[in-house]
Formats: structure tokens, C-alpha cells, sequence
């Protein structure tokens, strides 16, 4: 497959606090959240503008999940768009709540396990071949899921309990990981999960849905998470021999090499020795080059990614994380905690530290502290602030989402009732013409033009807004109209030429 | 400086701190210099999160996702 569909969803942590009472709970927060989106689209799950989709997730979460992409960048662009949307909405939540006489701040924490361990997730979606060999995929990708936590965990300081004293852990994720694969998510949550909704043609594609990742603050460290992903899944496609790392308890496995953060934990490998995450992740890599080496880069970043995954697995081997403290998640927030520490001389596991482990994840730009290092040019970044503002708005460009952000942005402006989702396109005064569009990759379909042809001339009136014109919009960025209608004087007059 | 950090808004401030602009420098001002840039960032995430932590972990809980 020469380019891939992906996407990613996630769940937000919400919080009411700093009043003078205790904050509002979740459920009661997420209802003045999604407020603006109720009247927008009277639903708190919608698609909007940008192709995206926003929703209130089970357990009162604020969810967005990206348009399809298929450029690396795009998806880092749209992942982080979802961050600046989540914070207008927190912020007109905030205002809102004040005029009921709700004071104190409203929190939305791009993380995954709050104070009393429960957890919420990053959810990868990449589209692959309905050809490839389920065993194959398993044997393969799950021993990389495992081990990659090491290179793009996000880091957790996890609280001592009666057995063991409170301690730095690689991932967030993986402490509520129950089993390698399944159909479940909530109730026994696997690494890969086989709910087999493609949202495309069955007989072509799968959608692989992977649960197990943390959500990333650092644009380099999401690049590296799908960059290497990306790869490994090359390698399966295209059948060449991969070592075998099968391990023999991969739950276990992921636990503990969660938990020691000195890179020396041991995992067995099924009918092999026992090796190191690094050990693994450094077969894959190896493998990985050799496989482009063979077959050429399939996109720009690949080298970038390489580097990446190389020094990061160095720096955990040599047990110097300064060469990745401004690139990888885990490092960057392990640095800050342990510079605050010092400062403070506050033992491991005080709130203080605790609370900054959260905060790291703050969506906030100014008070969220990943957003706060970020400012004063503590990390690395990969995109302009300007690309991702533009993806608040702009659907990618390059697959199916641009055909859905035209189709409901038309509809809207024109005040034609329509129902849109991955797939469908409809037309509620026009049931018969429902189109479904079934090629994720497709950025172009005549069908759809002639779908929004039937909405009359008036197509032909549509003005589209620029990105200030959005901004002056009422509504949150996100849910402002693309088009708005030209008065009938710009046509009652000919242009003077 | 303050031992009980006050809660307040920030100001976009686009100079990263006082410190940020400077002269080529020796070594060890280099080094003064870095650590001084990181103190004033350290007080400036001080001053954004709320002044309770303890309070503020034990109040983030959640209902499982998924």
C-alpha cells in the first residue's frame, strides 16, 4: 500500500476546581463543555467543519477524533487542532459556568489515568490491507506495542501503594492494558482491539484499531509514535521476514518494562532468551532500515524517524536522557519533575510532583505546563503554530475528509437538512440520493458535486470565509461557518472591467 | 520569593523571561545564565497551577473512558 489512512482519537480528563467550593463533577462539567456544540449541531456527537468528530465519550469525556489523513504531519496538525478546540470550549465552559455562579477554572487534561487510576485512551487507527494475515500482524506488531513505550510513553509518576514505593513509569497506558487482542475496550482492554468497522470497503480494508498508546504532548514524540508504527505495519504488508519477538506474557511484559525505567527490565521471548525493550526495539529497527534501504522511503520524514528511534533507544540503553529531553515525552516531563524536585527537595511522589505530572498535560497554552516549556523553547516541535490553527478549520486535504467537510459545510450554509458520518452523505429532503463514499483515500468524487448540485444555483452564491472572517464568528473557531451566502447585489451588477 | 505561589493569570509574556536576551557570555555566566532561565520558568509554572496540589490530584477523578 503506497499511502495509509490514519487517524487518532482522544479522550480528554475533565476537571472543575479552585472555587470556592468543590468543582462541579465530571458529568455536570462536560454538559456546560459541550454546550456550544449541542446548539450548533443539536447533538454532543458531531462532524464538524474541519471533518473531524467531536463527541461526549462514555464516563463524560470529551473526545475528538481526527479526519482521516495520510501525511504524518497532517495528523500531528489535526491531533493538536483537537487541543485548541478542547481549550475554546473549556474556556466558554468556564465563562459560562461563572454566570451561574460556578467559579474556579475548568481543566481539560489530555492524559490518560486520573488520581484514582482510571483510565481513558489514545486511540490509533491505521488502514491496512483486508489481506493481511491476522496471525502474521499479531506475532509482529504485538511485541513492538509492548516495547514501544520506551520510545513515546508519555510518563507517569505513579503514587508508592503498600508493595512498592512511588516511582517514574515509561507509559501512562500501560498499567490498564488486560490483554493482547480482543474485541472488548472497556471492560478488559487490549493492546489491539478487532472491532472490525472498517468505515470503508470491507473487502478491500481493516481499519486496526490500537488502544494501548499514551496521548502525546510533543509533536516529535507523535511523529516517532505513528512514523514507527507506520513502518513496522510496512514490514508486515509486505511479508519480509521480521525476527520473531513473540512474547510469552505480553501483559506482563508491558508492566514491567513499564515500571523500570532504567531499561534493564527482562521479557521472555517465546521459545528465545529473555531480552530488554531495547533489545527488541533495536531488532525492529534494524529491520525496519534494512527493509527501506531495500524499498526506498515512502515519505519525507522517514530518515527524521529513524534518527529518532535510534537515539531514543541509546539513551535509554546508556541511561543518559539528556540526548531526548526535549523530544520524548517521557523525558521531557521526567527532566521537569526532576528539576522541580531539586529546587523544592521534594522527595519522589509529593502532590506537588503528582500535580505537575498532570498539568504537563494541561491543554491550557498558557497555564498547561508542556504548553509553558514549549514557550520558552524547552522542547521540540515539528509544525508552525499557523499550520495548526488553519487544521482547527481546514479538513486534510488529501483524503475523503475534504469531501465531508465540503458536503456539510455546503449544507449548513445552504440550510439543507443532511446527516453525515465517515462514510454517509445525506440529504434528508433526498433519502434516494444518499452517497456513501467507501475509498478513504479519495479526495474527489463527481458524485458528491452532483450530490450538492441538487441543492440548486445557489451552490454557485457560496462565499467562502477566510480564517478571519471565522474568527469573528460567534461560535467556538472550530464550528464556525466556512461558507456564508453572497448578498444578491454582488450580482445584480457586472464587474467593470 | 514567594512561599505560598499565588494563582494568576499570565500575561503572554513573548520574551521568555527577563534573562532571555543577553551578550555572548563566558562559561560559567553561560551556566548562571541557564540556570536562572530555568528558575524563572520554574516560578512561572508555579504561579499557573493552582496553589493546593494535593486538593487538585485528589479532585481530578474521572469515570472510566472507552
Amino acid at each position: 500500500m503506497e499511502r495509509r489512512v490514519f487517524g487518532v482519537e482522544t479522550e480528554f480528563g475533565i476537571t472543575h476546581q479552585g472555587g470556592e467550593h468543590r468543582g462541579l463533577p465530571p458529568d455536570e462539567l462536560a454538559r456546560y463543555i459541550f454546550r456550544p456544540v449541542l446548539k450548533w449541531g443539536r447533538s454532543s456527537n458531531v462532524f464538524i467543519p474541519n471533518a473531524s468528530r467531536l463527541y461526549l465519550d462514555v464516563g463524560s469525556h470529551p473526545e475528538y477524533a481526527t479526519a482521516e489523513c495520510d501525511d504524518l504531519l497532517d495528523l500531528i496538525a489535526s491531533d493538536r487542532a483537537g487541543e485548541l478546540i478542547m481549550h475554546d470550549l473549556a474556556q466558554r465552559a468556564e465563562a459560562a459556568m461563572a454566570e451561574d455562579g460556578f467559579d474556579g477554572s475548568v481543566y481539560l487534561l489530555k492524559n490518560n489515568v486520573d488520581s484514582q487510576g482510571n483510565s481513558y485512551g489514545s486511540h490509533e487507527n491505521y488502514m491496512i490491507p483486508r489481506t493481511t494475515h491476522f496471525r502474521r500482524l499479531s506475532t509482529i506488531l504485538l511485541p513492538f506495542l509492548v516495547t514501544r513505550q520506551i520510545l513515546v510513553g508519555a510518563g507517569r509518576l505513579v503514587p508508592a501503594t503498600d508493595e512498592t514505593p512511588a516511582h517514574y513509569a515509561f507509559s501512562q497506558r500501560a498499567d490498564h492494558m488486560w490483554e493482547g487482542i480482543s474485541s472488548a475496550t472497556t471492560r478488559s482492554r487490549p493492546i489491539i482491539n478487532t472491532r472490525d468497522e472498517p468505515h470503508a470497503d470491507a473487502a478491500l480494508h481493516r481499519r486496526l484499531h490500537v488502544i494501548v498508546g499514551d496521548s502525546n504532548m510533543s509533536e516529535t514524540t507523535s511523529l516517532l509514535r505513528y512514523g514507527a508504527t507506520d513502518l513496522v505495519l510496512r514490514m508486515v504488508e509486505s511479508g519480509v521476514p521480521v525476527g520473531d519477538f513473540e512474547l510469552e506474557n505480553p501483559i506482563g511484559a508491558i508492566r514491567h518494562i513499564s515500571h523500570d525505567i532504567s531499561g534493564t527490565a527482562t521479557v521472555k521471548v517465546r521459545n528465545g532468551p529473555e531480552m530488554t525493550a531495547v533489545d527488541i526495539q533495536s531488532g525492529l529497527l534494524d529491520r525496519a532500515r534494512r527493509f527501506v534501504r531495500e524499498n526506498g522511503a515512502h515519505h519525507d520524514q522517514v530518515e527524521q524517524i529513524f534518527e529518532l528511534w535510534e537515539r531514543t533507544l541509546q539513551a535509554v540503553a546508556s541511561g543518559d536522557h539528556s540526548s531526548i529531553e526535549r523530544d520524548i515525552d517521557w523525558a521531557i516531563k521526567k527532566r521537569l519533575l526532576t528539576d522541580v524536585a531539586e529546587r523544592g527537595g521534594l522527595p519522589q511522589g509529593h502532590p506537588k510532583l503528582e500535580q505537575l505530572d498532570m498539568a504537563y498535560h494541561d491543554v491550557h497554552p498558557r497555564r498547561g505546563v508542556f504548553n509553558v516549556l514549549a514557550a520558552h523553547g524547552r522542547v521540540s516541535t515539528q509544525l508552525e503554530p499557523e499550520r495548526i490553527e488553519r487544521a482547527v478549520v481546514d479538513p486534510p486535504s488529501t483524503t475523503r475528509a475534504a469531501l465531508r467537510g465540503r458536503f456539510l459545510s455546503t449544507a449548513r450554509a445552504l440550510g439543507a437538512e443532511h446527516t453525515v458520518d465517515w462514510v454517509h452523505h445525506k440529504l434528508v429532503d433526498r433519502p434516494l440520493d444518499a452517497l456513501m463514499l467507501k475509498d478513504p483515500l479519495l479526495a474527489e468524487d463527481p458524485r458528491l458535486d452532483t450530490l450538492l448540485a441538487k441543492l440548486g444555483d445557489r451552490v454557485e452564491t457560496l462565499r467562502e470565509q477566510n480564517l478571519a472572517q471565522r474568527r469573528e464568528q460567534a461560535v467556538p473557531l472550530a464550528l464556525s461557518e466556512r461558507y456564508t451566502l453572497a448578498s444578491p447585489r454582488e450580482f445584480a451588477e457586472p464587474p467593470l472591467i | 520569593m514567594s512561599t505560598q505561589p499565588q494563582k494568576r493569570p499570565h500575561g503572554g509574556d513573548e520574551n521568555g523571561g527577563p534573562a532571555a536576551e543577553a551578550t555572548p557570555v563566558s562559561g560559567s555566566a553561560q551556566a548562571q545564565k541557564r540556570a536562572g532561565e530555568l528558575d524563572s520558568m520554574l516560578d512561572e509554572i508555579d504561579s499557573v497551577l493552582e496553589s493546593n496540589a494535593e486538593e487538585f490530584v485528589k479532585g481530578f477523578v474521572q469515570k472510566g473512558g472507552e
